[in-house]
């Protein structure tokens, strides 16, 4: 085990329990309050502010209610929420009994990624822990009334099961595919009842937000990106890691911080985020600039862009769910135009074609995963065209 | 209905009405939105797609259908809504507040063509190649859309080898644009289960549970993914070229029966609308094609009606009088081999509530091979006989190894409406515009009472006509006006009667006077009687005798596994819908009407049969042998 980890928001100290003590004495609506002030948003990647998910499913008018944790920590490169599963439980699980408390629900799912298996066992010792300490099951925290269950579930390996609404479907034993939104789980989730799915890490901001306020969560971040971010850097540098940085942190600045040189692009994001090149290294990582779900993938000079380009579309063309038509196709289409591009037997129309296609799937495929699965295809193409279109001669460049 | 919820269809696929809570106490609002800049009012939780198309603005669609939940998956519906970053798809969004939805603009016309583009790219084979050419909804959408080139390439290899080990469904996956219509048609439609996506990403495609054969797997053959898939992905397996074979070979004595439902639908092939019965027309052609005789099917739906009455008759008289508890009841109906196959896998321990009587195709071909046979002077090997019939399972059912109780295979091809329709335009005939001629001797033309087996609720209805003048001795007209039994008619998908039978009974009929002594013992009865249609509504009736509820009390219940019947089979031409269902039932309810003929027992040449060859009446030895069968229990788990 390396030694504790330090930051100024998520790895700050906490207390296990101690904010579902302090529940005693908020009511859900102080909860929502602070999260208002928080502005905190969701930390999966697609930034929907998680006040305005509870609120709605608090809203929602049922008997039975759900707080799914997105622990399918699937997109490449992201490895952060590994960390918090491994080392702050804590903030996870009280994170989700708060959620439980505040959308009145009775049941928490946490949906564990395939590959995270052998963290089960750890998980559920934990859980049993919170058990035995009243901070799980009847009247908790000695609060009448306030019941409240974490199991945990295993996916099976699919990328889109990370998309909340084929998460919902593969949770209840079908074939991850997102669904048609709306209705969305605020109102129709998991079985049909009002679900809140929120990230690990956006559960462990909210534990952190009940102890020490909205406003102090303000205090981090940009105006609009509030807090910290946990960062998984990966790539051509000599320290990586998963840091805590505080939102509007620099390409550059995070760079020099993971040891990168000779650094030629950054891909933000993920294999579904947008590759950079240094001339927008001095982009902010934020919610308003270069958005993550805490992915950053560094490429130094010795890298073959059309090769990083193939690798990402090689994920989606196998990732896709396969429902919908712009994605599943589309991104075969991407990956066939790709290897074109690398053989040089490309024409530019018909690269412009696929960059037309690219834009349609953006807006026509529909789930999260289609709409962004040409990001990485349409930036590597626009920011490296000099790369790709002139280190590579050869074949028809005419028309 | 209230009936236990026995779906196990996805809990998202079950979105017929899209569930908003926050609609709650609105039922019955409107909102007001904007299309393509003209302001209208919809009532709320309207789809765009309904939007549009009630304001007369045309959506193209591929995934959608009438019949079916929500998918979504297409994509080439969309739309764009103001405010949203994505483009919309219009099947799948209910309006809930006031948009503005614009229908044709650049993005949204570039995404569409973008998307028949990708499926035409992946779409293996040649349309004139194709049995669906000229009634395609992807080769229509290229057309809509001016695609006059592939723009991202066309795919050159076969990619999945076709699956024709069905007797009933053949399946060429390459032609497969995954609208998930067979998937939905299959689980939430029909609830059986048997299709679904398999592998990921590029890879997906539609398969069956461990990618099994079709032949394989608890497919009951209905077909009705065929009349839902908008390509030629799916579709029955033609014997028209050995048809062809037969008629043109003088040694073979090539005789065709028709089914009601094929002549109400015939019509819709030749650019007619639907609810045209081409009935006597149909015989002209069939004459003229080459075929030595043609039957009218009906005649052994009337005989269907004698015998699988005489068996209800006959287990109530065991079950009343002799208080026989081996006798099972309620009756079902078996004239529906989809339906037949669904009991048979699903509750195999029902197989002796099913009817022992055949349908009436089985019955008409065992009698052609023997009676018909004997009364020609034709050696029975040399007649090849054809049913022409709605349905593609009823291509499984001839082929069931029991079916050979004349000695041969009593039917040796089923072809459907669709299949029909072909070898006539291949003869050069144009259906609606030949002479009307009657049906050959002897069976000759039958009651009306057939005429409606092919409509939800026709064979109850039969049945009922003759149970009532043979159990109460009345005229069926003095207990139900027009003797039109409303109560079973009509596309509920569960319909419930209870017919009080009173305590003036008939005399027994010279018929059936051998088995029953007399009605006392039917006094103060009420007879309970159920339809179903559609194995998703089957399947809730079962599983409420199952569990012991009021259909358990039943006494006789008509099972057909398609929605709508017989009219809405596999095999009737495509496309299908409630609207086109309703039409074509309404041309066979009219036909009946139109008949003097209306009972089944009042059938002369049914009568006749019975004197001439049937000797020892309706169940009796002769019967036994020609007209009825056993089932086998196949469950649920094949190996």
């Amino acid at each position: 085990m390396e030694e504790k980890r330090k930051g100024a928001v998520l790895f700050s100290d906490y207390e296990r329990g101690s904010a579902i003590k302090k529940l005693r004495d908020l009511s859900r609506e102080d909860i929502l309050f602070e999260l208002k002030e928080s502005k905190l948003k969701g930390r999966g990647g697609a930034g929907f502010p998680t006040s305005t998910k509870w609120m709605l499913t608090a809203a929602a008018k049922s008997d039975i209610k759900y707080v799914v944790c997105n622990a399918d920590e699937g997109e490449p490169g992201t490895f952060k929420d590994r960390v918090l599963l491994m080392e702050y439980q804590a903030l996870i699980f009280d994170g989700m009994v708060i959620a439980g408390y505040t959308i009145g629900a009775k049941n928490g799912i946490v949906y564990l990624r395939g590959e995270y298996s052998y963290l089960l066992d750890s998980l559920e010792t934990y859980l049993m822990k919170m058990r035995e300490d009243n901070l799980l099951g009847k009247n908790i925290a000695g609060k009448e009334g306030f019941d409240f269950d974490i199991s945990i579930r295993l996916g099976s390996g699919a990328y889109v099961c990370g998309e909340e609404t084929a998460l919902i479907e593969s949770l209840e034993g079908h074939r991850g595919e997102a669904r048609n939104r709306p209705p969305y789980p605020v109102n129709t989730g998991y079985l049909g009842k009002p679900t809140t799915v929120n990230n690990v890490e956006t559960f462990a901001s909210v534990t952190h937000i009940v102890m020490k306020g909205g406003e102090w969560f303000c205090k981090h971040g940009t105006d609009k990106s509030t807090g910290s971010k946990l960062f998984s850097i990966s790539g051509d540098c000599s320290r990586p890691g998963v840091y805590e940085l505080p939102w509007g942190t620099t390409i550059q600045e995070l760079l020099d911080i993971a040891g990168a040189e000779n650094t030629k692009a950054v891909q933000v994001g993920g294999a579904s985020g947008i590759c950079l090149p240094k001339s927008q290294f001095d982009r902010k990582l934020a919610y308003e600039d270069a958005a993550t779900g805490g992915s950053i993938m560094i490429f130094n000079e010795e890298r073959d862009m059309i090769h990083i380009m193939n690798n990402f579309m090689e994920f989606f063309v196998e990732e896709s769910c396969g429902q919908c038509t712009p994605c599943r196709i589309g991104n075969a289409k991407l990956l066939e135009g790709v290897k074109m591009l690398e053989s040089g037997e490309y024409t530019f129309k018909y690269i412009n074609k696929l960059k037309e296609l690219g834009q349609t799937m953006q807006v026509a495929s529909k789930c999260g995963l289609g709409q962004s699965s040409s990001n990485a295809f349409l930036s590597i193409l626009e920011n490296f065209k000099d790369e790709i279109f002139n280190v590579r001669k050869g074949g028809n460049h005419g028309n | 209905m209230e009936t236990k919820e026995a779906s196990r269809a996805p809990v998202s696929q079950k979105a017929h009405i899209i569930e908003n809570k926050d609609f709650e106490g609105k039922i019955g609002g409107t909102v007001s939105i904007e299309i393509n800049e003209k302001k209208v009012q919809v009532p709320l939780g309207t789809t765009i797609l309904d939007a549009c198309r009630k304001n007369n603005i045309h959506i193209p669609t591929l995934c959608h259908h009438e019949d079916l939940c929500v998918a979504g998956v297409c994509r080439i519906c969309v739309v764009e809504v103001e405010g949203m970053r994505t483009l919309q798809a219009s099947c799948a969004f209910p309006i809930t507040s006031p948009i503005k939805i614009k229908t044709s603009t650049p993005m949204v016309r570039k995404a569409r063509r973008h998307i028949i583009d990708l499926l035409l790219s992946e779409h293996y084979g040649e349309c004139y190649s194709c049995v669906r050419n000229n009634n395609c909804e992807l080769q229509k959408l290229a057309k809509e859309y001016g695609v006059d080139s592939y723009t991202f390439g066309h795919v050159q290899k076969s990619k999945y080898p076709v699956d024709n080990s069905s007797f009933s469904v053949i399946r060429d996956i390459d032609k497969c644009i995954l609208c998930k219509r067979c998937v939905r048609t299959c689980i939430d439609l029909q609830e059986v289960g048997v299709l679904e996506a398999v592998h990921r990403g590029h890879d997906t495609h539609i398969n069956t549970f461990m990618e099994k054969d079709l032949a394989d797997v608890v497919c009951i053959n209905c077909g009705q993914c065929i009349n839902r898939c908008p390509t030629g992905a799916l579709h029955a397996n033609d014997p028209s070229d050995e048809i062809w074979d037969a008629i043109d070979n003088p040694k073979k004595h090539v005789v065709i029966q028709t089914a009601p439902s094929p002549r109400a639908a015939i019509g819709e092939e030749f650019g007619l609308g639907a609810g045209h019965s081409m009935t006597y027309q149909l015989n002209s052609a069939l004459r003229r094609i080459g075929f030595n005789a043609v039957f009218d099917t009906n005649f052994t739906a009337d005989l269907t009606i004698i015998e699988e009455g005489t068996e209800l008759i006959l287990r109530l008289y065991k079950a009343v009088v002799e208080k026989n508890p081996q006798i099972k009841l309620p009756q079902f109906t078996s004239c529906s081999p989809g339906w037949v196959k669904y009991l048979e896998h699903f509750y195999p321990e029902y197989i002796d509530n099913l009817s022992s009587a055949k349908s009436p195709q089985q019955m008409f071909g065992s009698l052609l091979k023997t009676f018909y046979a004997q009364k020609r002077g034709i050696n029975p090997e040399d007649i090849v006989s054809v049913a022409v019939m709605p349905c593609s399972a009823k291509k499984f059912e001839c082929n069931r190894p029991e079916m050979t109780d004349s000695g041969y295979k009593d039917v040796d091809y089923g072809l459907t409406t669709r299949e029909l329709a072909k070898m006539i335009k291949e003869a050069g005939i144009n259906l609606p515009e030949m002479p009307k001629e009657h049906f050959d001797d002897p069976f000759g033309d039958a009651s009306g009472a057939g005429l409606i087996f092919g409509a939800t609720g026709g064979v109850m209805e039969a049945a009922i006509r003759t149970i009532v003048e043979f159990v109460l001795g009345k005229k069926t007209e003095d207990v139900f006006e027009k003797a039109n039994v409303l109560p079973v008619r009509g596309f509920e998908g569960i319909k419930y009667v209870e017919l009080p039978l009173g305590t003036e009974m008939g005399p027994v009929p010279e018929i059936i006077k051998h088995l029953v002594p007399n009605w006392d013992w039917l006094k103060g009865v009420t007879l309970k009687v159920a339809v179903a249609h559609g194995t998703a509504n089957a399947k809730k009736i079962m599983e409420d005798i199952k569990a012991g509820g009021k259909f358990s009390e039943c006494h006789f219940i008509e099972f057909m596994a398609c929605p709508g019947g017989c009219i809405g089979g596999g095999g009737q031409p495509i496309p299908t819908s409630p609207e086109i269902r309703k039409k074509r039932a309404e041309a066979i309810y009219a036909e009946d009407e139109s008949l003097e003929l209306r009972k089944s027992h009042e059938n002369p040449n049914v009568v006749r049969i019975y004197e001439e060859y049937l000797t020892d009446g309706p169940c009796g030895h002769i019967s036994h042998k020609l007209l009825h069968t056993h089932y086998k229990p196949r469950g649920r788990y094949i190996a």
